[in-house]
């Protein structure tokens, strides 16, 4: 099968005598949501630095969008979009600035870049602020802006690494829309998230412990395999069982 | 005397209001939970309460001791783990809580008892740089330094923010017995299911608090009921339901949706009927505070 916009087969990091990622195997689908779970320090963003090409593995194969994580990195970040809670935007550019930036660094021509805005500002009904700068925006516009910039060199995967922490709970469901509507036309979505109930709203999970996958399925599978009311349930059989 | 009360405080920082008219009382004993996404202005009443920052208009008392003109002992007398880990990255966790220990005229093994269960989990680090801790036990770590002078009012400023669900859990279960200690408790957090810990809350939205109550009282006062939907394809789904007129609101909620309606229930699934969604499930809900709480935000949109 060709369509798996994901694949790795015991991909390893190493940092000295400490293995963050520990022989980790699993597929993702072109267009499916992944959701990739985790306590604190279980090795998710060392993964994910991985497959955005950013992190050399210690062994293991992985390849990205058709493209092997040791040889092909640029070809891999051209494919893939990332936001993050921690850095998205610059903040002292205004929002049309900002897309403008990230549509250049993706090699956007002038043509490209103001159709794209001028889609982008419609969609999320932000023509108004369009010249402010990103710091005056709330948390959850910036948010939702960061992600729709991840997608405008229409890349086939997006990694989000927690992207609604902190943000309120009309907004991180709207935010959701954004991504049911991007899976929807075939991106593909790899989702961190310490919302539980988010969990739910993935086609498919893994949980990682210790550097180690320890379940992966559907939520309802996982629900079902363990016996559980809720991925909250799951998380916390999972997660505590090596405490 | 009332651990906390705060009257009609507004802030603002420039064009922004960060606080508008906010009073509520934490009573004796009491574990008070402000409620609220980033914004809401949480860290900035934090800061009023304990003397770091000035409001400017209205009133507050800490231990009955008034934030402006008694700042100096209501320092003394409190304990505040702020949002942002600020203890020293380069001492260790034993130098750190020495360190506070000291500051406050006391020592560590003074009010052992009050640390005890919490600083046992991080002990066996004792030597360990607090910057090389994992966010866990960092967290601990700043609770035991906000603790060691046994303070009469504690103040923890989203404690569990960026932290996964088992570390937020063991986090609760620490608070819960501290609480069995008789100190009065204010703490704020963005999740929405730490609410029903807490023995009163404020739900909080851009600088106003919109209810205080019991979290049982909130839910219970949930005026309409709720229905959770799902189906194979959840997107269509959502977008089916939001066209609808008699479909008051529509939100994911884990497996299912959370629908409220402003029509018979029989009416919404006539419209569903011939739109061909397939594993289409249609049940009654228990809403929960998120659903309390995306519905007074709702009517605060309305109203502006």
């Amino acid at each position: 099968m060709n369509n798996y916009s994901i694949v790795t087969k015991d991909l390893t990091k190493r940092f000295g005598s400490f293995t963050a990622t520990d022989a980790i195997t699993f597929e993702v689908g072109q267009g499916e949501i992944f959701g990739f779970l985790g306590a604190n320090g279980a090795g998710k963003t060392t993964a994910m630095r991985m497959l955005c090409g950013l992190l050399k593995p210690s062994s293991g194969e992985a390849k990205v969008a058709g493209y092997d994580i040791y040889t092909q990195t640029e070809q891999i970040k051209k494919r893939i979009g990332y936001m993050s809670q921690k850095f998205s935007l610059y903040e002292d550019l205004t929002v049309k600035e900002n897309i403008r930036f990230y549509g250049g660094i993706y090699g956007l021509s002038n043509q490209q870049i103001k159709e794209k805005t001028h889609a982008l500002l419609d969609r999320l009904q932000l023509e108004k602020e369009a010249r402010q700068l990103v710091s005056s925006l709330p948390l959850g516009w910036k948010q939702k802006l960061s992600f729709s910039i991840a997608l405008l060199h229409d890349p086939s995967i997006v990694f989000l690494d927690e992207p609604t922490g902190g943000v309120d709970p009309i907004t991180r469901r709207q935010f959701w829309d954004l991504i049911y509507e991007s899976a929807d036309k075939g991106v593909t979505i790899f989702v961190t998230t310490h919302y539980m109930d988010e969990a739910e709203y993935c086609n498919r999970i893994s949980i990682m412990v210790d550097g180690k996958i320890k379940a992966l399925d559907t939520p309802a599978g996982l629900k079902k395999q363990f016996n559980a009311e809720s991925m909250n349930d799951v998380f916390l059989q999972l997660a505590r069982a090596k405490s | 005397m009332l651990p906390i009360v705060v009257e009609h405080i507004h802030k603002s920082f420039g064009d922004l209001k960060a606080l508008h008219d906010i009073s509520f009382t934490v009573n004796e004993g009491e574990l008070f939970g402000l409620i609220g996404p980033d914004g809401a202005g949480k860290s900035t009443l934090f800061r009023i309460l304990t003397t770091l920052l000035l409001a400017d208009k209205g009133n507050a008392t800490v231990n009955g001791l008034d934030v402006v003109k008694q700042y100096r002992t209501i320092r003394r007398e409190v304990g505040y783990m702020p949002g942002r880990f600020s203890l020293y990255q380069d001492l260790t966790i034993e130098e750190n809580l020495n360190f506070f220990a000291t500051i406050f005229n006391t020592t560590v093994e003074e009010n052992y008892d009050l640390i005890k269960d919490i600083y046992e989990q991080i002990a066996p680090f004792a030597k360990r740089p607090a910057g090389k801790l994992s966010g866990g036990m960092k967290q601990k770590l700043a609770l035991c330094c906000a603790l060691v002078h046994k303070p009469k009012v504690l103040f923890l400023d989203e404690p569990t923010t960026g932290v996964d669900p088992v570390s937020r859990k063991e986090f609760w279960d620490m608070l819960r017995r501290l609480k069995t200690k008789g100190i009065p408790i204010l703490v704020s957090t963005p999740y929405m299911d730490e609410a029903i810990l807490c023995d009163r809350v404020a739900l909080m939205q851009k600088g106003a608090i919109m209810q205080i109550n019991t979290p049982a009282n909130i839910v219970a006062g949930f005026g309409m009921p709720v229905w959770a939907m799902k189906a194979d394809n959840m997107y269509r789904l959502i977008r089916d339901l939001r066209a609808f007129e008699g479909v008051y609101s529509c939100y994911a909620f884990g497996e299912y949706l959370h629908v409220t309606v402003n029509t018979e229930l029989e009416n919404v699934k006539a419209y569903l009927a011939p739109l061909g969604h397939e594993g289409l499930e249609i049940k009654p809900a228990k809403p929960g505070i998120e659903d309390a709480f995306m519905q007074l935000m709702q009517e605060q949109n309305e109203l502006a």
